[in-house]
């Protein structure tokens, strides 16, 4: 050490931080300036590789970091002063976390002089995020800030990923230390002690799997996460199993697959729901049986046996009881079972095809009542925005280069329903937390990411002025997203329950909105109002080759209803469906 | 039901926070949480009992696992450890008394009956020390309430446990601790129980 120390430079501890950034390789950091964390700044243009993003709200920093992690699978960096600055990251931090998100946040602290008196701007940020990161440093010493850093960004994307915090205090950054980046280097990830995948588990699931004559399989976040979407396929393909979708997992196998599904749980369409229910098989990857996909737990696929392959071992058992447990990296654990499967073993054969042939059939009725076969009847759907967006990017044949960013509400389940996902991490969504306001940050630092790549944000009225303020930093940054504002007059989802559940009490889910194309208009982007369905395709194809960022605001029937709706304490089968004669549906009389 | 588990963390600011705020976030009680140093350096150790469903062993080991500041965990039960508690007490022992001047010698022969020690003695009260299982403790407790006594103070550490033996305990497989060669030694040897006195954890080695 003490040899080496000639040759490693002594930086601040400012350097030092944005030199571990570099060296980690990153080139982009989403954030906000502020006192406590000004000598970072000061220091910022001695690191030309590293991009600053100026945000609008240190909220939308922590969704833009998350919205770059997601669209790569990398580590994405937001940074924030002290107390106010480091207490808006609190709901992007909770969101990074229970979709298991991979981000580093850096917090400017007060000096450790006088950490503890309420020195102004001084908040407990490391007590606050305790819950919602995976794991929290405060660093009061220059020497401490490049191992703290590299640490963080170890623990964020190993194993299950999530958040790290990083708050270092304003005297960390201004002293000196000498720099050594490899020195810095944490001590090699320590696998959580209780994964096990053994032998004896896995030659039951092959057992198990041999003798389903109905089996399912439950994609969630964890296919993409662990990068096993080829490995689920061919599974599913040697053995003719079908495949149904978490929110986050919808876009783990390609939706015109024959075998998939499609969006499974409390809005997934029927033939989804009732597979699970009537399977004998449930091979639950990387998901983790969340209340939104499980409807009532004790009617849950009450006849199938279930095998849960999960990275996170407190994640089995929690919800539903599970036969097998497979506890490792989902893509580690299909490399021991396949070979098993395939060994001189006969892919199952008339049993298999009967039961995907129950399905489709069960597809086949349901879909009369879809709303997509609707012919256009005058009225805007957001369904039908939806699916012609899906449409446009299709017929262009940009679907593998299509990034959909969604809000949180009925249009976030009509995108899960109706845009036809084809790639991984072509999805971006909240689905653990719902966060609203999260699509617009969540986009820009998906394309800040991936420049090459459409990028659509789908939103709500509502949502959209979470954070609107956004529409700047986009202006600021040159970059080309479209923007469709799915415009019903309401808050939605929230409506939506209101009329099945509180007797059309419709409180405080009416929403006013100021023009959103002046509005896009005042940033200086383009943008168009759509009322009828022949408009949306050309609209479409107008934002997406403009090459400059474009809103469209999609006014669509206000009262219209999400369907199938699995209602609270249903079981996964009772679904409310779209009225036989629903009013909104009907078509005008001339037609 | 109660659960035991004795986990050996980093020796560092929050360490306990984070431990305590763990179990505040799965809604389970803790009933008594003791930390010390260990026999290993810049380490501490834990000795955490909480009452929880019978199923949630699993989950809050894996959860306590995923505490980056964890270095290993065991669950424990009666059968395969060693559990202690240590307990002061302060009674009532004055002139004025229900059993006036004689107070003092019928509680050091109640300390003498429960293997308690007494620690101090004033004009108006005793103050005993007492080790032991919690049970034991709650009898010496009763016994003196029972007999008329004022208890005046109590202060119990919560429980402490180690595993018997040590050759198999996976406190020590963790550390990476050789067993030892002469398996004779150690008569109580927890893996060589009856599967159902071991962990119900299914997942578990
Ligand atoms: C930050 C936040 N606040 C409140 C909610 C509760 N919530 C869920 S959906 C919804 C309505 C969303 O309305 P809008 O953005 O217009 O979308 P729509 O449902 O109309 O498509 C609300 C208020 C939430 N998910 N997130
Ligand atoms: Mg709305």
């Amino acid at each position: 050490m003490a040899d080496s120390n000639n040759a490693n430079p002594t930086l601040t501890g400012s350097e030092i931080l944005l030199a571990t950034l570099a060296g980690e390789g990153i080139t982009t950091v989403f954030g906000y300036p502020g006192g406590a964390i000004l000598p970072v700044y000061d220091s910022l243009r001695k690191f030309p590789t590293i991009h600053h993003v100026l945000v609008r709200h240190e909220q939308s920093a922590a969704h833009m970091a998350d919205g770059y992690a997601r669209a790569t699978g990398r580590v994405g960096v937001c940074m924030a002063t002290s107390g106010p600055g480091a207490t808006n990251l609190v709901t992007g931090l909770a969101t990074a976390m229970m979709d298991s998100i991979p981000i580093v946040a850096i917090t400017g602290q007060v000096s450790s002089k006088v950490l503890g008196t309420d020195a102004f701007q001084e908040i407990d940020i490391t007590g606050i995020t305790l819950p919602i990161t995976k794991h929290n440093f405060l660093v009061t010493r220059a020497e401490q800030i490049a191992t703290a850093v590299r640490e963080a960004f170890q623990i964020a994307r190993s194993g299950r990923p999530g958040p790290v915090l990083v708050d270092i205090t304003k005297d960390a950054q201004q002293a000196t230390a000498a720099f050594d980046f490899d020195a810095a280097r944490p001590r090699p990830y320590r696998p959580h002690p209780m994964l096990r995948a053994e032998s004896s588990s896995i030659q039951e699931a092959v057992t198990l799997i041999q003798q389903a004559k109905r089996p399912v399989i439950l994609a969630g976040h964890g296919v993409v996460e662990s990068g096993a979407e080829t490995q689920v396929l061919a599974l599913a393909e040697a053995h003719q199993i079908p495949i149904a979708s978490t929110l986050l997992g919808l876009d783990a196998v390609p939706a015109n697959h024959p075998l998939s599904l499609g969006l499974m749980g409390m809005h997934g369409e029927s033939w989804v729901n009732h597979a699970i229910q009537q399977a004998d098989l449930l091979l639950a990857f990387g998901m983790r049986f969340d209340d939104r996909v499980t409807g009532n737990l004790s009617k849950y696929s009450p006849n199938s046996k279930k095998i849960h392959v999960e990275i996170d071992p407190s994640e089995i058992n929690k919800n539903v009881w599970v036969d097998v447990a497979l506890i490792g990296d989902l893509k580690e654990v299909l490399s021991l079972l396949t070979p098993l499967l395939s060994a001189g073993n006969q892919p199952r054969g008339a049993d298999g095809s009967e039961w995907l042939k129950q399905i489709r059939a069960s597809k086949g009725n349901a879909s009369v009542r879809d709303i997509i076969n609707l012919p256009d009847n005058g009225h805007l759907y957001a369904a039908h925005v939806i699916h012609d967006i899906w449409h446009e990017a299709a017929a262009a044949g940009r679907l593998d280069q299509t990034i959909i960013v969604t809000d949180v509400g009925q249009h976030q389940m009509w995108e899960a329903q109706y845009f036809k996902h084809q790639a991984p991490r072509s999805l971006i969504t909240s689905g653990g937390l719902g966060t609203m306001g999260f699509a617009l940050p969540a986009a820009i630092g998906a394309k800040t990411a991936c420049p090459e790549k459409d990028v659509w944000v789908i939103v709500g009225d509502g949502g959209f002025q979470m954070t609107a303020a956004e529409l700047s930093t986009i202006v600021q940054e040159k970059l080309a997203i479209n923007i469709a504002v799915i415009n019903n007059g309401f808050l939605g989802m929230v409506r939506q329950w209101q009329e099945a559940i509180y007797d059309k009490n419709y409180s405080a889910s009416p929403i006013l909105s100021p023009d959103f194309v002046l509005l896009a208009a005042a940033h200086g982007i383009a943008g168009a109002t759509v009322r009828k369905r022949a408009d949306v395709i050309p609209h479409a194809t107008l934002a997406r080759t403009s090459g400059k960022p474009f809103l469209i605001n999609f006014l669509v029937e206000k009262e219209d209803g999400v369907y199938p709706m699995i209602a609270p304490g249903s079981a996964l089968h009772e679904m409310l469906r779209r009225p036989q004669h629903d009013p909104l549906l009907e078509l005008p009389e001339d037609l | 039901m109660l659960h035991t588990f004795v986990a050996l963390v980093q020796d560092r600011p929050g360490v306990l926070t984070r431990v305590a705020s763990l179990f505040r976030r799965l809604n389970i009680n803790i009933v008594s949480l003791t930390v010390g140093e260990s026999e290993r350096p810049d380490t501490s150790r834990m000795t955490i009992v909480c009452d929880a469903h019978e199923n949630a062993a699993h989950r809050i080991r894996a959860s306590l696992y995923k505490l980056e500041t964890t270095i290993s965990v065991d669950e424990v039960n009666r059968t395969e450890a060693v559990v202690r508690e240590l307990c002061l007490i302060k009674v009532a022992a004055g002139p004025n008394q229900p059993h006036g001047l004689h107070s003092r010698s019928q509680i050091f022969e109640l300390a003498q009956v429960f293997r308690a020690r007494v620690v101090d003695l004033a004009p108006e009260s005793i103050m005993l020390e007492m080790t032991g299982s919690a049970s034991k403790i709650e009898g010496l407790l009763q016994v003196l309430g029972e007999s008329g006594y004022s208890i005046l103070e109590v202060s119990r550490t919560g429980r402490m446990a180690m595993r018997r033996g040590h050759h198999t305990s996976r406190v020590l497989q963790a550390l990476g601790t050789r067993p030892t060669l002469n398996p004779s030694v150690f008569a109580e040897d927890p893996d060589a129980l009856p599967s159902d006195q071991t962990l119900p954890n299914i997942f578990d080695e």
